[in-house]
């Protein structure tokens, strides 16, 4: 029986860590999924802080997608998708009848594995289409600010500074992919999920993408699922280990902080995993 | 042990360099000889009887307009009896009622195509996809008795009160109507270019809603995820991602509507009455089109006439290949292009 | 230090353990996107605006009539809905319902014709169609103004069957085989050919029948006949068809027939073995959509053919009538006994047209995977 996880991280381990992050704070009590009657997750607890990255690790297929997906209320846009228990961004339920799912969007932004930005919109249109989308309404002057704010988070302002106007498809990658993650800072989110957001990246833009995480680490709550355990090692703080065995619905395993994860493990099979002896 | 490689470039050969392609017979065998020239065969012959179509209607320009001169394209009388042949009235009723038909349908189909992508619950969309293209297959007959004796009767009703309300507009007025009368002139307003245009839209809002949803539904759902997590509503999501998305679409398929429009004839002879002045009152009883021009006339005209009628039809023609061919290059252009079949 | 979770798999607990504190059930919990607040709103707003529509109708709106009436309710409804959502919601949501109701406005305004007009005709003409004799005796059995029971619409049916069939038959074969040498041949020469043909599906219909009149009735001296409008309609359906099966035969892929060519296999045979039989479906949806729309087709029988009211199965011989043209006939006629049999004719026709495209949708079904 999975219990309410609250690791007791020992933040002043990491590099840079700030005393005061500015994230919220996310709790999954008990969280589990189906699509249809397929069971995709059997109560899933974790305690994601404020100033820490959580890393969401193990092999493909075992819910973590699904899990993070749960967390901003995109899991229900499937329409067989089901799910049970609670989500709760500072301490309030995301789930409750009276939340509008788009405030909670808001609240809780999305990094996904293949960039996405809009092609019909520019570089700087892209980095502020999260306003619009939102009906928030700013002056020009606060939004070429905000522009500028943004993609300096997000580590691309340099690289696009003297093309702002160009088309958002024109760029590499990883530009894409770092501009997606501007894009999901315009609207101030409190948390930011990341679902796998270097697979489709060449090495060199993976770097850049790391740096910025831990570069955004106070500035909002991070959680990151990865296939790849070296990064989960580089970029996270607390990580939690998601297996589903045989026919059985995906749940967590052992959860902790990186160190531990990767140097003390309890699990046999979490010692398995983070030794790649299977994955 | 590792061996070195020479680096240096090896002495020239002194024998003839046989790096060239080696040319290969063609080796058909008898059965694929005998296929492709069939094939070729039957391909040229369908090439023949299609282009000798357009050949014949444009080759009839020429005894007409020796006939009857340039006027044929500028007078707008159409009256075989008095051998005065003109077009000009047919070409702009043809444009006039096309327009209405377009204006009226475009809203719709957009719409109904925006309805069935984004809308309709997931397992309602593909029998209204099939109902769709079911409303693209039943003749345009059948359209023109539903037109004819249920529409129109009642959209006579729209074009008083377009007349008494907005008749102060040019375009909506119809002289000899009254609307105010207390029993006002029905037949002022009854077989108008306005009701044929009508009943038109309904026959071609299937074929712009079919290439637009078919569209929609192609909009790439990573795109249309992003704009969920940024906090977008649906509209918001559809506003940013699909509709970009589909404008070769949108574009593709209102032309192709279009297209059908200008060429329909069925409801235009059932609702039109006849009428050669150069005016632009929708409203108002009376019009004409080309395909009207000569579905009305084809028994009674002399041979020169008919040529005449032949080459009304080859501007027609004409006129729906160019709108048909700007649409293909439109489509085909747009990122949605390949997912579409226009 | 690390929190365990059990090892193996997941147990169900029926029940918690006594002192534990309870369980969330583990069952799914309901998501739902219409929430009782938009729900009020929509019930609230489509009551009280046709209430205030009856109230404010006839006396201060210059509408009259039922269309008026409910133009009016919606409009009226829509400005109510927006208002009181813009009471309690931000303006992306106040717009988003806007749209919505915008949208499925629109929607069921297009399917309350689509459906109004299936009504209609079935409604107007099943008067005349239940009669078993007006699908069994042609029209010469009766006269436009003889009571339903007598005469009937058989010349026109088989009319439309035998004209229907000899277009087929002859642009089946030119069709399917222009579009093999496109695909399979190809070359310049099949370029030029696909853009004929394409340039030729923009063809008016009338223009098809206006043709074929010109050359064949004209100037060849044949007779009005069913055969010709056939030809008419073949004019029609070949570019159509070439297209259509152009499209299919091209969605095979091209790893089918090197595979056939790699096991030593003929042009031919590869065609005629592997790529037509997988490209048949398509291809017979091409067919039948194509004789689904020629089998409506009236401006090209108008022309090459004339509403004979005799039992006809000769189609070089005397005029041919058929179900489109009858009905036009009937309705231009004014006689309403021949407008009720014309909808009756209408209903022949529509439900010949379904058969056809059900046939169509069926042979083209989306087959499981493997097979």
């Amino acid at each position: 029986m999975n219990t309410v996880v609250t690791p007791a991280i020992d933040l002043a381990d990491s590099e840079g860590y700030s005393a005061n992050p500015t994230g919220a704070r996310l709790d999954a009590d008990r969280v589990s999924a189906w699509f249809g009657t397929h069971k995709v997750l059997e109560r899933v607890s974790l305690s994601m802080p404020p100033g820490a990255v959580t890393a969401l690790i193990g092999p493909s297929g075992c819910g973590k997608s699904t899990f993070l997906r749960i967390l901003n209320r995109m899991h229900e846009l499937v329409p067989s998708a089901k799910l049970a228990g609670q989500v709760s961004l500072n301490g309030a339920d995301i789930y409750a009848a009276d939340t509008p799912v788009t405030v909670t969007r808001k609240r809780i932004g999305m990094v996904f594995q293949k960039p996405n930005p809009f092609p019909a919109m520019s570089i700087g249109e892209n980095v502020i289409a999260g306003l619009k989308l939102t009906g928030t309404r700013i002056s020009r002057r606060a939004q070429a600010e905000l522009i500028e704010n943004c993609l300096q988070r997000g580590g691309l302002w340099d690289e696009v500074k003297n093309r702002l106007g160009d088309a958002g498809g024109s760029l590499s990658g990883g530009q894409q992919q770092r501009l997606c993650i501007a894009r999901s800072l315009a609207v101030s989110p409190d948390v930011l999920l990341m679902d796998e957001p270097c697979s489709a990246l060449d090495p060199t833009s993976t770097r850049r993408i790391e740096e910025t995480i831990g570069t955004l680490r106070d500035q909002v709550t991070i959680v990151i699922v990865t296939h790849n355990m070296q990064q989960a090692a580089r970029v996270s703080q607390q990580c939690a280990f998601f297996l589903a065995e045989q026919g059985t619905p995906g749940q967590i395993v052992e959860a902790g902080s990186t160190k531990d994860i990767f140097e003390n493990p309890r699990d046999p099979r979490t010692a398995d995993y983070v030794h790649g002896r299977f994955g | 042990m590792t061996t070195l490689i020479d680096l240096q470039p090896p002495a020239p050969s002194p024998q003839p360099d046989d790096d060239a392609p080696r040319s290969l017979r063609k080796s058909l065998s008898l059965t694929d000889v005998i296929f492709r020239a069939n094939a070729r065969v039957i391909a040229a012959l369908v090439l023949v009887i299609t282009s000798a179509i357009g050949i014949f209607l444009g080759y009839q320009l020429v005894p007409t307009l020796h006939a009857y001169g340039w006027r044929f394209l500028t007078e707008n009388q159409f009256v075989p009896g008095i051998n005065l042949i003109g077009i000009a009235a047919g070409l702009l009723g043809t444009v006039e009622v096309a327009l209405i038909a377009l204006i009226i349908s475009f809203p719709l189909a957009l719409l109904t195509a925006l309805y069935i992508s984004e809308f309709a619950p997931v397992w309602l969309r593909g029998a209204l996809s099939a109902a769709v293209d079911l409303m693209a297959a039943i003749p345009s007959i059948i359209y023109g008795l539903w037109g004819l004796l249920l529409i129109a009767p009642r959209a006579l009703y729209v074009s008083r009160w377009l007349d008494e309300y907005l008749g102060w507009i040019p375009i909506f007025h119809v002289p000899g109507g009254n609307p105010r009368a207390a029993e006002f002139f029905l037949a002022a307003y009854t077989q108008s270019p306005f009701i044929a245009g009508v009943v038109v839209s309904m026959m071609v809002v299937p074929i712009g809603c079919a290439v637009m949803c078919g569209v929609f539904q192609q909009a790439p759902i990573g795109e249309r995820e992003a704009a969920y997590a940024l906090g977008s509503t649906r509209w918001g999501m559809i506003r940013t991602v699909v509709i970009p998305f589909g404008r070769g679409g949108i574009v593709g398929g209102t032309m192709l509507a279009l297209g059908r429009a200008l060429g329909e004839t069925i409801a235009v002879l059932l609702i039109l009455t006849e009428s050669f002045d150069i005016r632009v009152r929708p409203l108002e009883a009376g019009g004409a089109t080309i395909s009207w021009l000569i579905a009305n006339f084809w028994g009674d005209v002399s041979h020169i006439q008919l040529s005449a009628l032949l080459a009304a039809g080859f501007v027609l023609f004409v006129i729906t290949l160019i709108v048909n061919t700007l649409a293909a290059i439109i489509v085909n252009r747009s990122r949605s292009g390949s997912a579409t079949e226009i | 230090m690390t929190n365990l979770a059990s090892a193996g798999p997941p147990q169900v607990h029926m029940g918690a353990a006594v002192g534990a504190p309870a369980e969330p059930s583990d069952r799914p919990r309901a998501v739902t996107a219409m929430s009782t607040d938009y729900r009020l709103t929509l019930a609230g707003s489509l009551i009280g605006s046709l209430a205030l529509t009856w109230l404010l109708y006839t006396q201060i709106l210059p509408f009259s009539g039922v269309v008026g009436f409910v133009i009016c309710w919606y409009v009226a409804y829509v400005a109510m809905f927006a208002t009181v959502t813009a009471l309690v919601h931000s303006a992306p949501i106040v717009i988003d319902r806007l749209w919505t109701a915008v949208i499925t406005g629109a929607a069921s305004l297009v399917a309350l014709a689509l459906v109004s007009t299936v009504v209609y005709i079935v409604v107007k003409g099943w008067p005349a169609v239940h009669h078993l004799s007006f699908l069994t005796q042609p029209e010469s059995k009766g006269s436009p103004t003889a009571p339903l029971t007598q005469g009937g619409v058989l010349n026109a049916i088989v009319g439309s069957l035998i004209e229907l069939g000899i277009a087929t038959a002859i642009s089946l074969p030119l069709g399917i085989g222009t579009a093999v040498f496109m695909v399979e041949v190809g070359g310049r020469f099949a370029t030029v050919v696909r853009t004929v043909v394409e340039a030729m599906t923009a063809l008016p219909d009338i223009l098809a029948g206006l043709f074929i009149y010109a050359v064949l009735i004209i100037s060849l001296g044949f007779q009005i006949s069913g055969f010709a409008a056939a030809m008419a309609l073949t004019v029609m359906m070949l570019p159509i068809i070439a297209r259509a099966s152009d499209v299919a035969l091209r969605v095979v892929p091209g790893g089918l027939r090197e595979a056939s060519l790699a096991l030593g296999a003929s042009q031919w045979r590869t065609i005629w073995r592997v790529v037509i039989p997988t490209a048949a479906p398509g291809l017979a949806q091409a067919v039948i959509l194509g004789m689904a729309r020629a089998i409506g087709e009236t401006a090209p029988v108008l022309i090459c053919s004339a509403p004979s009211v005799f039992m006809n199965g000769n189609p070089f011989v005397n005029p041919m009538n058929s179900l489109p043209l009858y009905i036009l006939t009937g309705v231009r006629s004014g006689e309403p006994r021949f407008i009720e049999r014309g909808f009756g004719a209408g209903i022949v026709l529509v439900v010949l047209v379904l058969i056809l495209f059900g046939v169509a949708k069926y042979i083209a079904r989306p087959r499981a995977a493997g097979r």
